[in-house]
């Protein structure tokens, strides 16, 4: 087939494509690319809804703001707090569940579904649920149950105003609540590991640990790189919790950059500041996504 | 090195189905020992049990002597090749073969000399680097045999290791496997279906059939002297045709009456087979091998006559299958009356005869060739 055929054949199928490709790409432009170049463009005036100031180009004014804004590097350190944390604590929470209900013993479909629930459940409700549970005073139960575990030595705090406990009490609930879907995942990696693997690891002379180690986490890798990935995603964008439970109180100790950026935009009208932080927000996952690309390619050579 | 013997084993799955029942196999320190039968009798679960992947219901499994029915796989110094292989995928070939030797707490020294022996033997050094996704089937069957090998396991157990290769390479790797069990002189047990893997590689071959052996012998022996029909049956191909007649008494000794054909029965045949003459004048099997039925001369006096229903030719040799006013049933049922078309009855002819359906052919047998078995399929010794 000669060269110019070629490239008329292609023309023509681009066209079919992008016809087809069109409302996807349509609803991509407006409802994600073009807020987000709006937001970018905005971050680099000094748009304030309200202001007597003329709208004018400041350049990366608004980014030294935000960057020696207290509160904001408090939201930032917060986010990396909660992630750091979050995200070991609930793979590992989750793979051990995954891991218990991978041993095809009976109740598997009921476990399995009472750990999913939580996923269902929106987070909103969840939180409500979690502030009668850290209600302060003994009569909360959270306390009636430390109470109880503690033999009575429990003093009743009031988690979510405790500058020390309410981001653990954060923490704590979004495990709950984000675990059963790391582990439907985890679980669904470890059913793809052949049995076979196992039998040959074991007359291998490979123990329960050496299989562990040489055969379910180098096969459950590609599952783990996803979970992790999204996990942290969802622990930087960290927000309804924040906003229902704690309103980023007290005194900053629970505070996000999603929360930061609504309190600038919704309560003081600084739509270009809060374009600001939502870009640094972007760049943080954009940075984890190529992580994970980067992972994952990783992943595909080693087959 | 070491010997292997069931004693009693038996199995039943918990669904209730009894897999394996009453096996009794002795395996010497050494031997290559063919485990054959068809899909689904057992040979795979006997396998396992003797690997700790699966338990016995019954019985004992002793390796040296020692019983080892309660000993997890790794303290029973075994290795396995797998149907399918099941080598590391996130492993290189050195990986691989390294893998059994760290588990053994090896040093680094040992294990590299271990891994360059190996892979000097199975000629593996190209491939060392690679992961099993880039080699082909070949390779990767001998990349799982030299796992087994650089562990210097107590035995080898082999389940249908070149089942997933193909005709020509299969030939191929079936003579290294017998020159390298050989060579290191480890006791093997060999799982096949192929009852050609198991004539040409094993030291004895044992047969199997519905979970219970039903002869373990040299594979010559097996040929020769099968212990009953389903055993005839099973080893050559095509199987021993199985005829049912009369076995009637002849001026002194005794004949068979094949359709119009009597046979007279050898001196050498009574003598081998003495229970033949307490058979007089009742029905039996008469085993005939395929290839020791050939076409009448010309001039011959008495021969059987059959039409050919089908006929196949290999080149070397062409495969007629007839139809026979002789009663033919099947091995692995012989006492049972086959509904609509009795089986045919299959001749090797050596060289080509070109011929087609519906042709008629004259068939001539020595008598010294026949196999007795009575009704239930038992040879008659
Ligand atoms: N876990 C199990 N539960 C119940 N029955 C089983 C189980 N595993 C195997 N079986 C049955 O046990 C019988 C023997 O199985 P096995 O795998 O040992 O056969 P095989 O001789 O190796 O066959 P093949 O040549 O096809 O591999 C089969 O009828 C099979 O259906
Ligand atoms: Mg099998």
């Amino acid at each position: 087939m000669s060269a110019p055929n070629a490239r008329r054949r292609l023309n023509d199928q681009t066209a079919v494509g992008l016809l087809l490709a069109g409302p996807a790409m349509l609803g991509l432009f407006l409802f994600i690319l073009a807020p987000f170049l709006v937001a970018l463009a905005l971050a680099f005036t000094n748009l304030r809804l309200g202001s007597p100031l003329p709208l004018e180009f400041v350049g990366v004014k608004q980014f030294e703001r935000i960057f020696t804004d207290p509160d904001f590097l408090r939201a930032l350190s917060n986010n990396l707090l909660f992630a750091s944390t979050v995200v070991p604590l609930q793979t590992a929470l989750a793979l051990g569940l995954a891991l218990l209900l991978n041993r095809g013993l009976r109740g598997t479909v009921v476990f399995r579904t009472l750990f999913f629930m939580p996923v269902v459940f929106p987070m909103s409700l969840v939180a409500v649920v979690w502030v009668l549970i850290y209600a302060p005073g003994p009569e909360g139960m959270m306390n009636g149950f430390l109470d109880l575990v503690t033999l009575g030595a429990w003093e009743p705090r009031d988690f979510l105003r405790d500058p020390m406990l309410a981001m653990p009490a954060l923490m704590l609930l979004s495990i709950w609540q984000g675990a059963g879907f790391q582990m439907v995942i985890l679980l669904a990696g470890l059913q793809q590991i052949p049995e076979e693997l196992y039998e040959a690891a074991a007359l291998d002379g490979a123990g329960r640990w050496s299989q562990f180690r040489h055969v379910t986490l180098p096969q459950l890798r590609n599952s783990l790189v996803f979970v992790v990935l999204v996990t942290s995603i969802l622990a930087f964008r960290l927000f309804d919790q924040v906003q229902i439970m704690t309103r980023g109180g007290p005194d900053g100790a629970t505070t996000t950059v999603i929360y930061e950026a609504v309190q600038a935009v919704f309560t003081r009208q600084q739509v270009a500041r809060a374009s600001a932080m939502t870009v640094v927000f972007f760049l943080l996952v954009l940075a984890l996504t190529w992580l994970q690309r980067r992972l994952a390619r990783q992943e595909r050579e080693i087959g | 090195m070491a010997s292997i013997s069931f004693e009693h084993v038996s199995k039943t799955y918990p669904d209730g189905t009894r897999v394996i029942d009453g096996l009794d196999l002795e395996v010497g320190d050494g031997e290559l020992l063919v485990l054959v039968g068809p899909s689904g009798c057992g040979k795979s679960t006997v396998l396992r049990m003797l690997a700790g992947l699966e338990d016995l219901s019954g019985g004992e499994i002793r390796i040296d002597g020692r019983v080892v029915n309660d000993l997890l796989p790794q303290r029973r110094n075994l290795s396995m090749v797998f149907q399918n292989y099941a080598l590391y995928p996130h492993l290189t070939v050195r990986g691989n073969l390294e893998f059994p030797l760290k588990m053994k707490g090896l040093s680094r020294t040992e294990i590299d000399r271990r891994v360059r022996e190996t892979a000097a033997m199975l000629d593996l050094d190209a491939l060392l680097d690679r992961r099993p996704k880039a080699l082909s089937g070949g390779q990767r069957q001998r990349v799982a045999m030299g796992r087994a090998i650089a562990r210097e396991a107590d035995a080898f157990l082999m389940d249908e290791p070149l089942s997933n290769l193909d005709a020509r390479l299969r030939v191929q790797i079936r003579t290294e496997i017998a020159a390298l069990q050989a060579r290191l002189g480890v006791t093997t047990i060999y799982v096949t279906h192929d009852q050609v893997e198991a004539m040409t590689l094993g030291q004895r071959v044992a047969v199997m059939r519905g979970g219970r052996l039903q002869q373990v012998a040299p594979p010559w022996e097996i040929y020769q002297r099968p212990s009953n029909s389903f055993v005839a049956g099973f080893i050559g191909t095509p199987g021993m045709n199985l005829v049912r007649a009369p076995l009637d008494s002849s001026n002194g000794g005794l004949c068979v009456r094949l359709g119009d054909v009597r046979l007279t029965l050898t001196a050498q045949a009574l003598a081998d087979q003495p229970g033949l003459a307490d058979r007089t004048g009742e029905d039996v099997l008469i085993g005939i091998r395929p290839e020791d039925i050939c076409l009448a001369e010309a001039g011959a006096t008495s021969a059987l006559t059959a039409t050919v229903r089908t006929a196949e030719s290999l080149g070397h040799e062409t495969l007629l299958h007839l139809d026979s006013p002789l009663t033919t049933v099947a091995a692995d049922a012989p006492r049972r009356v086959p509904h609509g078309e009795p089986p045919a009855l299959i001749a090797a002819l050596r060289g080509h005869h070109p011929s087609r359906p519906g042709d008629a052919v004259r068939l001539q047998l020595d008598p010294a060739d026949l196999y007795f078995f009575a009704l239930d399929g038992e040879a008659i010794r």
